[in-house]
């Protein structure tokens, strides 16, 4: 599905914040990557859809590098890549539903866009992924009236929206409190489940990583130090990935 | 300084450097130096006071008696006005946008925001003398003219608006793999919409009252009769066509301001004519 090899990142030459990471997303279920703040986390997530540029290495979705696609070819690739961020980046003066259909733009020609002319079928998703999200009735409501735990579950079904074969969570609950935290992890985890969508999540939470991730990739100074399991994830390992000790009592 | 204490003080808290107060006292050199050099003394305005006093006695009553002839003026002033808002509101919007830097490459900015630069460099009714020269006496030239003043405001305030949208909000939506026209209309022009209507309507009520004064260098509009009765000192009919100016800025800007209430204060119609005005809408607090 994906597969990143020595993808290098430096935004100041000499400096390099991503470190020949190599890694290969294929199972279904949600993958963790873990790490201090400041470690590449959200570099490396941005650099997959290419969000950011990536300085070396390579990007194969489905065996296509998407290191060296431009144009048309990038955003026929971004597709099928969903992304939900950590401040949701809902566009706060469109209504929720203008939100959700945003994930169809990648499909829908600038001309219909436009004049907000989507497909009866995307219109008819839409709603339902509402219902599914459990935001029923919301769809006419502007996306700035919302509560964080709401808009990030329009975020979610934005993405939803794309059909992606890859959903990408930049830090998707730091900008949550815990309860709030839980039902987006449970959310992003069912809908990854049963649309058998694979999601790559960035997180600082380790316990809350425990708890969901089946995998969990750890970081530490832009490379990658730990990979497993999370029933693997002891002591040692958040050691070697945060550093100090003095946090894990 | 002569108290102990404040001798003792490891630093100065509020260090004062040279350079402010050389300014300041240059600057008051230099007005008294104009104010000598352009003979400005209180026995002029004096004398220009009871001069005013005189003009003003001739002002009153009013005299409508030549209102058709009014009416005429305002109604050209009107159409010049609201033709050159159209126009100017239109073609400032790609110029603003190929002049925002966030999202255009240099190449486009460039030119675009030259064009902006040149259009704000005159005055309205040195622009209106070149359009003269140029298309002969009468209500075209105070068009074009007005419309580049619009090109100029609307799209220097268009681009910053712009430059300062949230970037997250373009990021999601080119995430999702939209065409960069298709970004502009979910990512961009959300953001930007209600304060381009703001600064529409504030050109619209800055139109009206320049298209009052095109007139006076021949681009059309009431001007031209307001200058013709100052020249033939007919100070009555002139404050005639001053009031009508006056009610016509306010209308103009009653109509703004309502426009303004229902795009950007989400108000309804039935809100402008409420008791106590429109209530800026309830912001959710998580916006910030």
């Amino acid at each position: 599905m994906l597969t990143l090899k020595n993808l290098s990142k430096s935004y100041i030459a000499g400096t390099p914040v991503l470190t020949d990471v190599s890694l290969d997303i294929d199972a279904r279920g949600i993958t963790a990557i873990i790490g201090a703040s400041g470690t590449g986390k959200s570099t490396l997530i941005r650099c997959i859809n290419r969000l950011v540029e990536p300085t070396r290495g390579e990007i194969l979705f489905e065996g296509v590098d998407l290191a060296g696609l431009s144009g048309r070819a990038l955003r026929h690739a971004r597709r099928h890549i969903g992304m939900v961020f950590q401040e949701y980046n809902l566009v706060e003066r469109l209504s929720v539903m203008e939100n959700l259909l945003s994930g169809r733009l990648g499909y829908v020609s600038p001309w219909r866009a436009w004049r907000r002319k989507f497909p009866p079928e995307d219109i008819r998703r839409a709603f339902e992924l509402l219902d599914v999200v459990g935001l029923t009735g919301f769809a006419h409501q502007r996306a700035d009236a919302l509560s964080g735990g709401q808009r990030q579950r329009v975020g979610i079904a934005r993405a939803v929206m794309q059909e992606p074969k890859l959903m990408l969570a930049d830090e998707p609950t730091s900008s949550l409190d815990p309860k709030t935290s839980v039902e987006i992890m449970e959310l992003l985890t069912e809908v990854g489940r049963s649309r058998g969508i694979p999601v790559l999540v960035n997180m600082h939470d380790v316990e809350l990583a425990k708890r969901f991730a089946d995998r969990i990739i750890g970081m530490t100074g832009g490379r990658i130090v730990f990979d497993g399991p999370a029933a693997q994830l002891d002591d040692t390992m958040l050691t070697m990935i945060y550093g100090g000790q003095g946090w894990l009592q | 300084m002569n108290a102990p204490a404040e001798a003792s003080l490891p630093a100065d808290p509020f260090p004062r450097s040279l350079w402010p107060r050389v300014a300041a006292v240059a600057l008051v050199a230099y007005v008294i130096y104009a104010c000598a050099q352009l003979d400005v003394s209180w026995d002029r305005v004096r004398i220009g006071l009871d001069n005013a006093a005189h003009f003003f006695g001739r002002m009153f009553p009013p005299n409508f008696a030549r209102w058709e002839l009014l009416a005429k003026g305002l109604k050209e002033s009107l159409e010049i006005a609201v033709l050159a808002s159209t126009l100017g509101i239109v073609l400032a919007m790609p110029i603003g946008l190929f002049a925002a830097r966030n999202l255009m490459p240099t190449w486009a900015t460039w030119p675009a925001r030259f064009i902006i630069v040149s259009a704000r460099s005159f005055h309205p009714v040195i622009v209106a003398i070149l359009f003269v020269k140029a298309v002969g006496f009468g209500a075209l030239a105070g068009i074009l003219a007005l419309t580049v003043a619009s090109i100029g405001f609307i799209g220097k305030l268009f681009t910053e608006a712009i430059e300062e949208i949230s970037l997250k909000q373009v990021e999601a939506i080119r995430a999702t793999g939209a065409p960069f026209s298709s970004v502009l209309a979910f990512g961009v022009l959300p953001q930007v919409f209600s304060r381009f209507i703001g600064f529409a309507t504030y050109q619209l009520d800055s139109n009206l009252r320049n298209s009052t004064m095109v007139g006076i260098v021949g681009a059309g509009g009431i001007g031209g009769t307001l200058f013709a009765a100052f020249q033939r000192f007919d100070y009555d009919y002139v404050c005639a066509i001053l009031i009508s100016i006056i009610t016509l800025i306010m209308i103009g800007e009653l109509l703004a301001t309502g426009v303004r209430a229902i795009f950007i204060g989400n108000a309804t119609l039935a809100d402008l004519f409420r008791r106590g005005g429109v209530r800026p809408r309830e912001r959710h607090l998580e916006d910030d």
